[in-house]
């Protein structure tokens, strides 16, 4: 891409490209790097540029719950059991270097099936309309919450607490 | 931005997934994976979800919206889901000090 095409291309492409860029390589290193510390943390780049890409469709509440919940707290206790483990020697056996290529076969060929699947779907007139807009923002969204989703939000209490009851239950000594 | 790259990006973050899973042995990091799929239908749901403007325009201002309410209640089921997840490695861990999984498969027996 030569210089002429990135002035008529705007702010929000190269943000979309570079965030996209960002995603896919970080999600493949999660799944190739060795040590599963540096899993976690490009776990955490990957959610990131997810955030990202929220701020950019101007999904400014879920941009900023996706930070806290899941690069901040979901990600941190990953760390945590992982440090906990002490599985960062090296010390994970080997797959059998044929099963490895049979799922990254498996993986590619989903990827082929669905993008020809969905390459000729007639969607080149459907914009997903990219910072303006304000369904994402948090007044409006919790006005909708809180009037007409008050039910399941109280019933996500109830698996909260029975999410905790069972983690301690779980991680009981016996 | 067409919807054509949402989905595209979408689907190459869930079959990345979907190979990570298939091709680790450690049960973290194939759970890492998993929530790399959910993230991945998250964000191809919130692209859906702005991509109401036409009923938006058409003077239905809680267009969408529900799309977005629900990408917020699949994040709360996931953080309890991984709390609860991320206790049944430990247990795992504690009663064969191995997360392999190719170890665990007792059930076959």
């Amino acid at each position: 891409m030569n210089a002429k095409q990135l002035n008529e291309m705007n702010i929000t492409q190269v943000l979309f490209w570079f965030l996209s860029i960002l995603a896919i390589l970080g999600a493949i290193l999660v799944v190739i790097s060795k040590n599963p510390v540096s899993s976690v943390l490009w776990l955490i780049v990957v959610f990131v540029a997810i955030s990202g890409h929220y701020i950019l469709l101007n999904a400014q509440f879920l941009a900023i719950v996706n930070l806290i919940v899941y690069a901040g707290a979901i990600m941190v206790l990953f760390l945590f059991v992982v440090m906990l483990m002490n599985l960062n020697t090296d010390s994970e056996p080997q797959k059998n270097r044929w099963l490895k290529i049979a799922g990254v076969i498996t993986g590619g060929s989903l990827l082929l099936v669905l993008v020809a699947a969905l390459k000729k779907a007639d969607l080149k007139t459907q914009i997903a309309e990219t910072n303006l807009g304000d369904i994402g923002l948090i007044h409006n969204l919790g006005m909708t919450l809180f009037h007409d989703y008050v039910i399941p939000f109280e019933i996500s209490s109830v698996l909260f607490l029975s999410a905790m009851v069972g983690v301690v239950v779980i991680g009981k000594k016996d | 931005m067409p919807i054509n790259y949402y989905i595209f990006l979408s689907v190459a973050l869930f079959c990345v997934g979907v190979a990570g899973v298939l091709t680790r042995r450690n049960a973290i990091i194939i759970f890492m994976c998993v929530e790399l799929m959910l993230n991945s239908v998250n964000l191809l749901l919130v692209a859906f979800s702005k991509m109401q403007w036409h009923a938006l325009g058409a003077g239905n201002p809680d267009a969408g919206m529900n799309a977005q309410l629900f990408v917020f209640f699949i994040m709360v089921v996931a953080a309890a889901e991984v709390s609860v997840g991320l206790a049944i490695i430990v247990m795992m861990y504690r009663n064969t000090h191995s997360i392999d999984v190719n170890f665990l498969n007792r059930l076959k027996h």
